[in-house]
């Protein structure tokens, strides 16, 4: 029954984000403000985890298959596809569910209980388009990026590891890496990333827009969009794989 | 002048306001006074339209906003200045950023008319050179007329307070009293103000609404307060020994 409720009440909620929203000079300032407070500030923790992830990703990879008969550039290719089908675009935003999602539910949610959302509303302004709308913006346009960095680093924290420990040479991964590429895999990924960044934002901000009582409830509220948006991501995760690569 | 006719309101089962009819007139600082937890917020909110009657209306000069169209509702927002019970202004953004939303969002006018009009309203409320400090930077009660200033930006007919002065020191709670009643004088507004301060009541209660357990129980005067034997009211009003000391005097 809960379920239902909240899924009902999430599709209404969807829709008015996208209602009647105010001025085009405000909603562009309010969006660029989200991507420096959203995205741009998430850039560091994406490289760090990118790297360290793709170091370990190779040298699994490495120990898993040695034997005499599989070449090496293998582990590259190896390391390669698991970056860039699931690692960049699903571990990335799982994460960022966790930093982005959690900022965004206790923001709205604060403002929910200090009653800053009633001054919009008092106002005549439409809360859920005015504070949700530009942080979907936001990610939606940012994620995409922080995947495309996130596949760049993975790979070069996979060299880096292959090379250091003398696993596999540098002219076997680099081949490795080019062998039987497929863009498409790029392009899915993306994909990806479009419909995660918006299930974050929007999740997210539903929990905290509907935050009653007063901080220990947006502590609730916090945590919530962060369980919920990171369960749907893998739910989505697995529906977008099927659709898209079967 | 606006008018409340039969407000019934209750949250889950739960009768909050039941009946309660009121009259609030233009150019007079009107109170709503009753104890914590009567449903004076609940009440205020209804008569802005953030919850809506379960049946009752509220009429702004004879206009119906209970039964307005959602358009409609939103051109009649514009006339509708309030100010809430913890300030809620804006935390990300500075005390002038705070003021300028209301413009920001619903004037065309240049950055520097915006800017104009901000300062025009913060020196109304006595308030200078704290422009660009954030919120979280000035004491309660500046917040408060920060928020007073924003709740005027755009020339209210309207204002409604919801317990402007709670959470300060009896000087500042006067002083933004007699703000609050100057500003709805010079601007011929009609203003709304929640309490539950006496020193209030007695200062700028012009016209007085007694809630209690949701219900209207006594309207008049801070002079018939007096002389009425409502009990309730003088429970409530002759509480502290203090002005149960001012009324056995008279
Ligand atoms: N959104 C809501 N949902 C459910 N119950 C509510 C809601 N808002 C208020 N109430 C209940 O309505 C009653 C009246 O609350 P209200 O906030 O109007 O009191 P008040 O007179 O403003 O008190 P105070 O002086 O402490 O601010 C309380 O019992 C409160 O629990
Ligand atoms: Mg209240």
């Amino acid at each position: 029954m809960a379920f239902l409720f909240h899924l009902g009440r999430y599709a209404l909620f969807v829709r008015e984000v996208f209602r009647r929203p105010v001025k085009h000079r405000l909603l562009l300032t309010q969006t660029i403000k989200e991507m420096d407070v959203l995205g741009i500030s998430s850039v560091g923790i994406v490289v760090i985890i990118s790297f360290f992830m793709g170091a370990v990703i190779t040298l699994q990879t490495a120990y898993n298959i040695e034997l005499p008969f599989i070449p090496k550039y293998t582990i590259g290719l190896a390391a390669r596809d698991s970056i860039l089908l699931e690692f960049s675009s699903t571990i990335v935003s799982l994460i960022l569910a966790g930093k982005v999602g959690s900022h965004i539910a206790s923001e709205i949610g604060t403002m929910r209980v200090t009653e800053q959302i009633d001054v919009l509303d008092v106002m005549g302004i439409n809360s859920v388009g005015f504070l949700v709308l530009p942080k979907v913006l936001a990610m939606v346009f940012l994620l995409p990026f922080l995947v495309l960095i996130s596949m760049g680093i993975g790979i070069i924290g996979g060299w880096s590891a292959g090379t250091l420990t003398g696993v596999v040479p540098s002219n076997d991964f680099i081949y490795g890496i080019q062998y039987a590429f497929i863009p498409f895999y790029i392009v899915y990924s993306l994909i990806k990333a479009l419909v995660f960044a918006f299930l974050i934002t929007t999740i997210s901000g539903y929990w905290g827009y509907y935050t009653t009582g007063g901080s220990l409830e947006v502590g609730h509220s916090s945590t919530r969009a962060v369980v919920v948006s990171s369960i749907q991501i893998l739910l989505f995760n697995l529906l977008l794989t099927q659709l898209l690569l079967a | 002048m606006i008018e409340a006719v039969d407000i019934c309101k209750s949250f889950d089962g739960n009768q909050i306001l039941e009946n309660v009819s009121a009259t609030f007139k233009t150019g007079q600082t009107n109170l709503i006074i009753g104890q914590s937890g009567s449903g004076k917020t609940v009440f205020l909110k209804t008569l802005v339209g953030l919850h809506q009657p379960d049946s009752g209306s509220v009429f702004y000069d004879a206009r119906n906003f209970t039964s307005m169209s959602k358009k409609e509702r939103i051109e009649a927002r514009k006339e509708i200045g309030m100010l809430f019970q913890g300030s809620a202004l804006f935390d990300s953004q500075t005390v002038e950023e705070n003021v300028r939303f209301p413009l920001d969002v619903f004037t065309t006018q240049s950055l520097e008319e915006r800017r104009d009009r901000v300062n025009a309203c913060l020196q109304r409320v006595n308030l200078e050179n704290v422009n660009d400090l954030f919120p979280s930077e000035i004491s309660g009660g500046m917040q408060k007329r920060v928020a007073i200033a924003r709740a005027i930006a755009l020339n209210p007919r309207y204002l409604f307070c919801d317990e402007p002065n709670s959470g300060l020191d009896p000087k500042t709670a006067i002083v933004i009293d007699e703000l609050i009643q100057e500003i709805t004088q010079e601007y011929n507004m009609t203003t709304i103000v929640n309490t539950h301060d006496m020193n209030s009541v007695f200062a700028i209660g012009e016209n007085i609404v007694f809630i209690y357990e949701g219900k209207k129980h006594w309207e008049g005067t801070s002079e018939d307060i007096f002389d009425s034997d409502n009990k309730a009211l003088n429970d409530f009003i002759f509480a502290s020994k203090f002005f149960k000391k001012i009324k056995d005097h008279r």
